[in-house]
C-alpha cells in the first residue's frame, strides 16, 4: 500500500479517540484508505464534510495538526506469483526482509461469488489425521474452525493439517499470533521445504490490534487470486479468529454503537460470514477451503464468538487430550464436519460410514466403562474389552501424530474390531462383514 | 421526479438531501459513475431522507446524486417465476454474467423471450375485479392464472380477451374498461409492493386441512395445516436446514418457495444441484419445476435480507390467488431480525430487548399473518403455509426473535441439542413442541373424516405414553436400575420404542425420508396397541433386550416400502415377538 504523489492532503484534525480521528475533507469515498501522519487509516463514516478515519495502528501521539493523505482507493493488495514464500503484514507490505511485492493492485474484501456459479463441494481433502479424514472428513470449498482452549496446541495441529493436506497453495492469516508461533510457522514451512507454496499475512500480538481487521480480507484476496485465476486448490488458515472479533468490538465501541451479547457488535454474524463465505468450490476446479481457529473462553461455546461462528461454518473440530494415552486427538464426539456426507462411502471406500460409526460407538461404550470404573463399579467382560479397544483406537488411529491414508484407517479399524469384538457386537451391515472381516469371505 | 445528493454515509445507511417530495419506503437510486445502487428510504426528517442501501457502499461519496423513483420495493409477477433462482431483490441470478456478483447489476425477473400457451377464462362482458382470472398459461406443468392486477381497485368490464395461442409475457391479453369508461390493457405481468399483503380475495378462513410433510413427528404428533404457520428454533447444527429441505422435498404443496435468508451459500447450491434431479412423487415432475429459490446468503448485502423474506411472501401470495397450495420456507428469520437490528442501531433508535428494534414483535406478527388459507372471489381456495427457522443466540429460546415468533406462529418445532448430540434425528423434541391445530375443532373433525375416527385423541394418548416414559426415566436415573419396579422400565422402553420407531426418521434414506399419512396411521395404531400391552418381565435387563429387538424390527420396517415382501417378513417377526403378550394380563 504505497503512497502516490497526486493525493489530497489535509492537516486539521477536529476530534481524536483511541481508534479514530475526524477530519474535514471533501470528495472522499466511503472505505477509502488514508494515512494519518504516515499511519494507515480507513474511512468508516462520512457526515457532510466530516470524515471519520479508523487509524489501524492507533492514535497514540497523533496531534490535531497532522498530515492526512487520502489514497483515492479502498485498501488494496498487490497480487502476483511473487508473493509465494513471503511473510507480509496486515497491509500486504513485507513482514520479512524481502522487497515489496510487485503485482496487480486488487481491492481487498472483494465481491461475492454468484451462488449459481458455485459447485457443490464434494472433493475430498485428505489430511492423514484420522480424527479428521475418518470421522470428520473435509472437502475442498468447506469452512471449518477448531474450537480450542487457549492451552491446547491448536497452532501446531493447524500447521500439521496444512503440511499434509493435498493443497496447491496455503495462505496463512495470523491474527495476534504470539511471536513464538510466528517463528514456529516460519520454521515448519521452511524445514518441510514447502515455503514456495505458502503466503503468510502476519499480525503478531506485539502489533496493533486494529491491524488484525485487515488480515482475513488480505488472506482471502490472495486466496481468490490463486483459486480463481490460477484454478488452484487453496487452503486458508486463519488463527485466531477470536482476536479478530475482539478487534471488531474495539472499533464498534469507539463508534458508540450499541453492543449486543458479550460486548460484541450487533453485526458480528455478518462480519464473520463475509470472511468464511469466501470458501468456495469453483466449477473450473479451483477452490478455497478455510480452516480456522476460534479460541474459547473456559470452553464456553455459547459465547457470541463461537456461537456466531457455529451458525456460519460447516461444522467444528474440537481437540482433546486423551488422558489414558496422553495423545492429542480430534474429539470424536463433539466434532462434526457437515459436508462429510458428500464424500464418505461415495468418494471413499464403501465401508467408511459404517466403520466410522461403529468405532465411535464402541469408543463411547469405553468412555462409559471408564466412568463406571472411576465410580468404583465392577466391569464386565465387554467393558474390559471396550477399554482395551479405546487405548488402541486412540494410539493406532486417532492420535494426530499418526499420518495414514483413509483405506489404512479403515483397515486398522477392522483389525481392532477383530481384536476385541464378536461380529454381532460391531453392528455393521452383513455385506461389509463378509467382505472386510478377515477370514469371513472364505468361510 | 425528486432528486437529491448524499450528505452522509455510515456503513449501508446514507442520508440524502432531497429537492422535492419523498415518501417512506420509497426506492431511490444512488448514482456512482456508471453504476446505480438501489436504496430504500427508512426515515424522513424535513428534506433529509435516511436510506438503507441494498448494495455495498464502498466508494460512495458525499455529493453523489440520487434519483427517487416514487415507488416502493416491488416485485414483478407473471409466468416464469417457477424454477428461478432469485436474489433478495428478485434479480434472476442465472442471468448475471461472470463468476462474481457485480455491484448494482440488475437482471430481469421474468423472461421476455418465452412464449406461453394461453387460454382465455373470462369472456367479453364479464365484470371483474382485482385478482380475478382472465386467462391461464402453462408454466412448467401448472396452470398459471393471468389475473386482473391487484393494484386495480375498481370493478371493470371485460371488453376483449385475446384468443388461445402462444404469447409472451408482455402481450396485451385483455382489455378492461373501468366505470369512467377508461380502457386498460392487461398483460401477463403486474407489479406489487412487497411490504403490502395481497388481499384480492373474498375472505380468510381458519385452517383445518393437514398439509402433509412426510415427517411423522410433524404430520401425526404436531401437524401443520394448509395455510398454517410454524417455526423451528434450534441451536446451530441441530438440523433446522436439513428439516426444512426435507419439507421442501416432500411437502404436499403445489408450489414451494424457499427463502435462504442470510445462511450458507453451499446450502443453496445443494438445492440447485439436487432439485433438478429429484422427482416430486405426487406430480411425477422434477421438484425444481414447482420450486422458486430466493437467496440472500450471508455474504450478500445485509439490507436485502429483509427484502428477501417479503419478496418470498409476495410471490407466495400471488400463487395463492391462483387457487394453489403454496408452501413458503424461510431459513433463517433470525438473520432478517438481525438486519433490522443493524439498521435500527445505525439510526440510533432507542433499542428494545437485546438491542433489537422495539417494533420487532409487531413486524414478525405482521409477516406471519400474511400466511393463511383464503377463499377467492370465485369460491376456490388457495393457501400460503409458512414455516420459518430461528437461530437463537447461544441456543437459548429466551430471546426476542423466538419469543416474538411464539406469539404468532401456531406450530412450534423445538430442536433439542440433546437429541441432536444423541443423533436422534430429526432432533425435534416431540413433547416440548406443539401444534395448536390439534385443538381446533375444525381440525379434529377433518382428522376424524380423513384419517381415522378419534385420531386427535389417539395422538394425545401416544404423547402421554412418551411423557410417562420420560418420567420413568427420571426416576430410574435418580433411584437406580434395580431400585425401581420393572413397570418403570417397561414404561421407559415403550417411550423409547415410539421414539426410535416413529419419531426418529432418516432424512437421507429413500424410503424412510417421507411417510404417507396412511402409513403413519397404521404405525401409530400399532404403537398404541403395544403400549397398552402388559409385559410381565421381572428383570430390567430382560426388558431392555426385548425392546431393543422390537426397536430393531421397527427400524428395519421403516426402511422398506409398505407393500414389499421384506415388510411383510418383518411384520411377521414382530407379530411372533408380540404374541406371548397379546392378551393383556389381568392385574389386580
Ligand atoms: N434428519 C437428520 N438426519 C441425519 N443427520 C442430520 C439430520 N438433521 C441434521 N443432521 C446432521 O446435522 C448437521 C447439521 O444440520 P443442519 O445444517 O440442518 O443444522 P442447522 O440447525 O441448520 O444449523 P445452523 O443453524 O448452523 O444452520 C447436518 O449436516 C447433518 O450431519
Ligand atoms: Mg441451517
Amino acid at each position: 500500500m504505497k503512497k502516490k504523489a497526486f493525493q489530497r492532503i489535509y492537516t486539521e484534525i477536529s476530534a481524536i479517540t483511541k481508534a479514530t480521528c475526524d477530519v474535514r475533507a471533501e470528495g472522499i469515498g466511503y472505505q477509502e484508505l488514508a494515512w494519518v501522519n504516515g499511519r494507515p487509516a480507513q474511512v468508516i463514516r462520512i457526515v457532510d464534510d466530516l470524515v471519520t478515519l479508523q487509524v489501524f495502528p492507533g492514535t497514540e501521539g497523533i496531534s490535531t495538526k497532522t498530515e492526512i493523505v487520502f489514497s483515492g482507493n479502498p485498501p488494496q493488495l498487490n497480487v502476483s506469483d511473487l508473493f509465494c514464500g513471503r511473510f507480509l503484514n496486515a497491509y500486504g507490505d513485507p513482514f520479512d526482509d524481502g522487497p515489496p511485492v510487485e503485482g496487480e493492485a486488487r481491492p481487498i474484501g472483494g465481491q461475492t461469488v454468484n451462488p449459481v456459479r458455485r459447485i457443490k463441494p464434494s472433493h475430498l481433502l485428505a489430511t492423514g489425521i484420522a480424527g479428521i479424514d475418518l470421522n470428520n472428513t473435509l472437502v475442498t470449498g468447506q469452512k471449518i474452525p477448531f474450537f480450542a482452549d487457549p492451552d491446547q496446541p491448536y497452532n501446531s495441529v493447524l500447521a500439521e493439517v496444512a503440511m499434509r493436506a493435498e493443497a496447491d497453495r496455503i495462505i496463512l492469516g495470523g491474527m495476534g499470533l504470539s511471536y513464538d508461533d510466528y517463528i514456529f510457522f516460519k520454521e515448519i514451512f521452511t524445514n518441510r521445504g514447502v515455503l514456495d507454496r505458502i503466503v503468510s499475512f502476519i499480525n503478531t500480538s506485539e502489533d496493533p490490534p486494529l491491524e488484525r481487521l485487515l488480515i482475513p480480507d488480505m488472506t482471502c484476496t490472495a486466496a481468490e487470486y490463486f483459486a480463481n485465476e490460477k484454478k488452484e486448490k487453496v487452503l486458508v488458515l486463519l488463527t485466531d479468529m477470536t482476536l479478530y472479533a475482539d478487534a471488531l468490538a474495539i472499533v464498534s465501541n469507539k463508534m458508540d454503537q450499541i453492543p449486543s451479547k458479550d460486548s460484541m457488535p450487533g453485526s458480528l454474524y455478518s462480519d464473520l460470514a463475509r470472511i468464511y463465505e469466501k470458501a468456495v468450490q469453483f466449477a473450473h476446479g479451483g477452490s478455497i477451503t478455510i480452516v480456522a481457529v476460534t479460541t474459547l473462553n473456559e470452553g464456553d461455546i455459547t459465547h457470541a464468538i463461537p456461537d456466531n461462528t457455529g451458525y456460519i461454518t460447516e461444522g467444528q473440530l474440537f481437540l482433546k487430550k486423551d488422558t489414558y494415552t496422553g495423545k492429542v486427538i480430534v474429539d470424536p464426539f463433539r466434532s462434526l464436519s457437515r459436508l462429510k456426507q458428500n464424500v464418505i462411502g461415495k468418494k471413499t471406500r464403501e465401508d467408511h460410514p459404517q466403520v466410522m460409526n461403529a468405532l465411535i460407538r464402541l469408543y463411547a461404550d469405553a468412555m462409559q466403562a471408564r466412568t463406571k470404573k472411576e465410580n468404583g463399579f465392577d466391569l464386565n467382560d465387554y467393558d474390559e474389552r471396550c477399554m482395551k479397544f479405546a487405548l488402541d483406537y486412540s494410539n493406532e488411529i486417532l492420535a494426530v501424530d499418526i499420518n495414514i491414508t483413509i483405506p489404512e484407517m479403515l483397515d486398522r479399524g477392522w483389525s481392532l474390531f477383530e481384536r476385541y469384538f464378536e461380529k454381532y457386537e460391531v453392528g455393521i451391515k452383513e455385506m461389509f462383514i463378509q467382505k472386510y472381516w478377515l477370514g469371513t469371505a472364505d468361510m | 421526479m425528486t432528486k437529491g445528493i448524499i450528505t452522509s454515509i455510515v456503513s449501508n445507511l446514507i442520508t440524502i438531501k432531497a429537492n422535492g417530495p419523498i415518501s417512506q419506503n420509497e426506492i431511490c437510486h444512488v448514482l456512482r459513475g456508471q453504476i446505480s445502487l438501489r436504496a430504500e428510504v427508512i426515515r424522513i426528517k424535513g428534506s433529509i431522507a435516511f436510506a438503507q442501501v441494498f448494495e455495498e457502499t464502498r466508494g460512495i461519496k458525499i455529493g453523489d446524486e440520487v434519483n427517487f423513483t416514487g415507488q416502493m420495493l416491488e416485485v414483478e409477477l407473471g409466468p416464469g417465476i417457477l424454477s428461478k433462482n432469485y436474489d433478495g431483490l428478485q434479480n434472476d441470478l442465472d442471468k448475471m454474467g461472470g463468476t462474481f456478483l457485480r455491484i448494482g447489476e440488475i437482471t430481469e425477473p421474468l423472461d421476455a423471450d418465452v412464449f406461453y400457451d394461453f387460454k382465455p377464462i373470462a369472456t367479453k362482458g364479464d365484470r371483474v375485479s382485482a385478482g380475478e382470472w382472465l386467462g391461464e398459461v402453462k408454466e412448467n406443468w401448472m396452470n398459471h392464472k393471468i389475473m386482473v392486477p391487484f393494484a386495480m381497485v375498481e370493478t371493470y368490464e371485460v371488453l376483449s380477451v385475446i384468443k388461445a395461442g402462444d404469447y409472451n409475457k408482455d402481450t396485451a391479453i385483455a382489455v378492461l374498461q373501468d366505470e369512467k369508461g377508461q380502457k386498460h390493457e392487461i398483460t401477463m405481468v403486474q407489479r406489487w409492493p412487497v411490504k403490502r399483503a395481497i388481499s384480492a380475495y373474498k375472505m380468510k378462513n381458519r385452517p383445518f386441512e393437514i398439509l402433509q410433510t412426510g415427517l411423522r413427528v410433524i404430520d401425526t404428533l404436531n401437524p401443520i395445516t394448509e395455510g398454517g404457520t410454524g417455526y423451528i428454533p434450534g441451536p446451530f447444527g441441530t438440523g433446522k436446514t436439513v428439516l426444512q429441505q426435507a419439507i421442501a422435498k416432500n411437502g404436499e404443496a403445489d408450489i414451494v418457495i424457499i427463502v435462504a435468508c442470510g445462511e450458507r451459500a453451499n446450502e443453496v447450491v445443494e438445492i440447485f444441484t439436487e432439485f433438478p434431479e429429484l422427482i416430486d412423487p405426487r406430480s411425477g415432475r422434477k421438484l425444481q419445476e414447482r420450486t422458486t429459490i430466493i437467496c440472500n446468503t450471508s455474504n450478500m448485502p445485509v439490507a436485502a435480507r429483509e427484502a428477501s423474506v417479503y419478496v418470498g411472501m409476495t410471490l407466495a401470495e400471488y400463487y395463492r390467488n391462483m387457487g394453489l397450495k403454496v408452501l413458503l420456507l424461510a431459513d433463517s428469520t433470525s438473520r432478517w431480525a438481525q438486519a433490522l437490528r443493524e439498521m435500527s442501531n445505525r439510526l440510533e433508535e432507542l433499542p428494545g430487548p437485546d438491542a433489537f428494534p422495539v417494533e420487532l414483535s409487531a413486524i414478525i406478527a405482521n409477516f406471519y399473518s400474511r400466511a393463511g388459507v383464503v377463499e377467492l372471489n370465485n369460491s376456490t381456495t388457495g393457501s400460503v403455509t409458512f414455516i420459518g427457522t430461528i437461530s437463537p443466540v447461544g441456543g437459548n429460546f429466551k430471546e426476542p426473535v423466538t419469543e416474538s415468533t411464539s406469539k404468532v406462529a401456531r406450530c412450534f418445532y423445538a430442536l433439542s441439542q440433546k437429541r441432536a448430540d444423541a443423533k436422534r434425528y430429526p432432533a425435534i423434541d416431540a413433547l416440548a413442541s406443539y401444534s395448536k391445530y390439534l385443538d381446533y375443532d375444525e381440525f379434529v373433525e377433518f382428522a376424524d373424516q380423513h384419517i381415522q375416527e378419534g385420531w386427535v385423541n389417539l395422538v394425545k394418548k401416544v404423547k402421554d405414553i412418551v411423557q410417562l416414559g420420560l418420567e420413568a426415566k427420571d426416576q430410574i436415573d435418580i433411584l437406580g436400575d434395580d431400585a425401581v419396579p420393572p413397570e418403570y422400565h417397561v414404561n421407559f422402553w415403550k417411550a423409547e420404542l415410539i421414539d426410535f420407531g416413529f419419531i426418529q426418521q432418516d432424512s437421507f434414506d429413500e424410503v424412510d425420508m417421507s411417510t404417507s399419512i396412511e402409513r403413519q396411521r397404521a404405525m401409530l395404531n400399532r404403537f398404541y396397541k403395544i403400549s397398552v400391552m402388559d409385559f410381565p418381565f421381572s428383570d430390567f435387563q430382560e426388558i431392555g433386550s426385548y425392546f431393543k429387538k422390537l426397536i430393531n424390527l421397527f427400524k428395519q420396517m421403516n426402511y422398506v416400502p409398505l407393500d414389499s415382501n421384506e415388510f411383510r417378513k418383518f411384520e411377521n417377526d414382530l407379530d411372533l415377538m408380540l404374541q406371548p403378550y397379546a392378551t393383556p394380563v389381568a392385574t389386580t
